[in-house]
């Protein structure tokens, strides 16, 4: 079937197979690889991207429902090329990753989280990535930033 | 995972997906938010042959103040729930409840109407419509409609009373405005399904999560409330007449356990 989508602001357009998954869609056809697939049970969040501005799990996203959609990835996030977001200056500054698998997933999540809930409190913050598991147990920080971007 | 190879239409209207079932019959599925389906389609414990995506039918997607009850389109999703006023004020366990489902990115896709059309004993919103006492509104070929009453829809394993060319297109829940309620979810991790949950709302329902085959009202702890017992003593009897099953996360006899404690917890914040 053909879809015809934005990505990172570009229009992407395919014609791509009813099962074939978003993530893989990202990962395999547009070679969008900062989107990981980590548990691919929608658990984890490793896959997170925005849809329509709102963070949803790629796994578990038809790429055909995706059709007619805006998403941003990883690396559409960037203002620039020698430019970062300030959620990822915030997670640098705070050191927010460890190994860095959840990081795009946690990233965008929590773009998301403050589209909804601009100042947030720590415990909204904690509550508002339960989506997004980071096998580092590396929360503290990762906490720490969002809240610190939350503020910049 | 893959699933398996599907054909995929969408629908541009509720009529519309109520011909494209009657056409494909029990080859078809319907999708939504997909976020029931699709992981078991994953898994291949579901291998529906052609989709019918629903998922774009925005005038399914409201909540609505219909005088004696809110009216919500099967469309709208736990997001919006979540984040509903009217709801707040109307119907607060809803909102509340929906906030327990699964995680943001969860609650950005997955919707009311699907979320009952799949009938999981172990959703939280199922057993929160059913303790309500609400329905749903079936339509059908021709555009005939019936109102199916939550209590008589979740009929075995992921079954429901709905036929196979019906598609779930509203919810119907009574005004509980100051009434006391509460909603108890027992998981071991945030975003888990309940293990055991309960829903109550004083004066009008009581109801268990994960606690059978199907979404379930406490019947045993509604008759004794009824019969005036305390709510200490009517949460004694929160496992009766249940077949609670067995997994992983905790045996027959724990989950029995956990009925009587989360009722007795959910009578008391309930005001009961």
């Amino acid at each position: 079937m053909q879809i015809s989508l934005t990505v990172n602001g570009e229009q992407r357009e395919h014609d791509v197979e009813p099962r074939l998954l978003l993530v893989h869609y990202i990962r395999e056809v547009l070679r969008l690889t900062g989107t990981n697939v980590g548990c691919d049970t929608s658990s984890c969040g490793a896959c997170t991207v925005l849809l329509d501005g709102e963070s949803v799990k790629s796994c578990t996203v038809l790429a055909v429902q995706a059709d007619g959609t805006d998403i941003t990835t990883i690396e559409g996030l960037a203002p620039g090329p020698d430019q970062m977001h300030p959620m990822q200056e915030a997670f640098r500054e705070n050191h927010g990753l460890q190994c860095g698998y959840c990081t795009p997933g946690m990233v965008l999540a929590a773009v998301s989280l403050l589209k909804e809930y601009p100042s947030p409190t720590e415990a909204e913050v904690r509550e508002g990535l339960e989506g997004n598991l980071c096998r580092c147990t590396g929360y503290h920080n990762i906490v720490k930033a969002v809240l610190a971007a939350s503020r910049a | 995972m893959i699933p398996a190879a599907f054909d995929y239409v969408r629908a541009g209207s509720a009529d519309e997906a109520v011909a494209l079932l009657t056409e494909h019959g029990d080859d078809a599925k319907l999708l939504a938010g997909g976020h029931s389906l699709l992981p078991l389609m994953k898994l291949r414990l579901a291998t529906p042959s052609v989709l019918i995506d629903v998922g774009r039918l925005r005038d399914l997607s409201y909540i609505r103040d219909a005088g004696d009850h809110i009216a919500i389109g099967a469309l709208t999703r736990h997001h919006d729930l979540e984040h509903s006023d009217l709801l707040r004020q109307q119907a607060p366990i809803l909102a509340h409840a929906a906030s327990q489902v699964g995680d943001p990115q969860v609650r950005h896709r997955g919707t009311l109407g699907g979320t009952l059309a799949h009938g999981d004993p172990a959703s939280d919103l199922p057993s929160v419509v059913l303790a309500l006492g609400g329905s749903v509104v079936a339509r059908g070929p021709g555009g005939g409609e019936r109102e199916i009453a939550a209590v008589d829809l979740f009929t075995g394993f992921l079954e429901t009373a709905l036929g196979p060319n019906e598609l779930l297109t509203e919810v119907r829940v009574p005004k509980v405005a100051g009434q006391g309620w509460s909603f108890q979810k027992f998981n071991r991790r945030a975003q888990d399904w309940a293990i055991v949950g309960v829903a109550a709302i004083a004066g009008t329902g009581v109801a268990l999560v994960n606690m059978g085959s199907v979404p379930l009202r406490a019947s045993g702890v509604e008759a004794a409330l009824a019969s005036g017992a305390s709510a200490g003593d009517a949460a004694a009897v929160a496992d009766e007449g249940t077949e609670p099953p067995a997994d992983l996360n905790a045996s027959a006899e724990f989950r029995r356990h956990l009925a009587r404690v989360l009722v007795r917890r959910a009578l008391e914040e309930a005001g009961v």
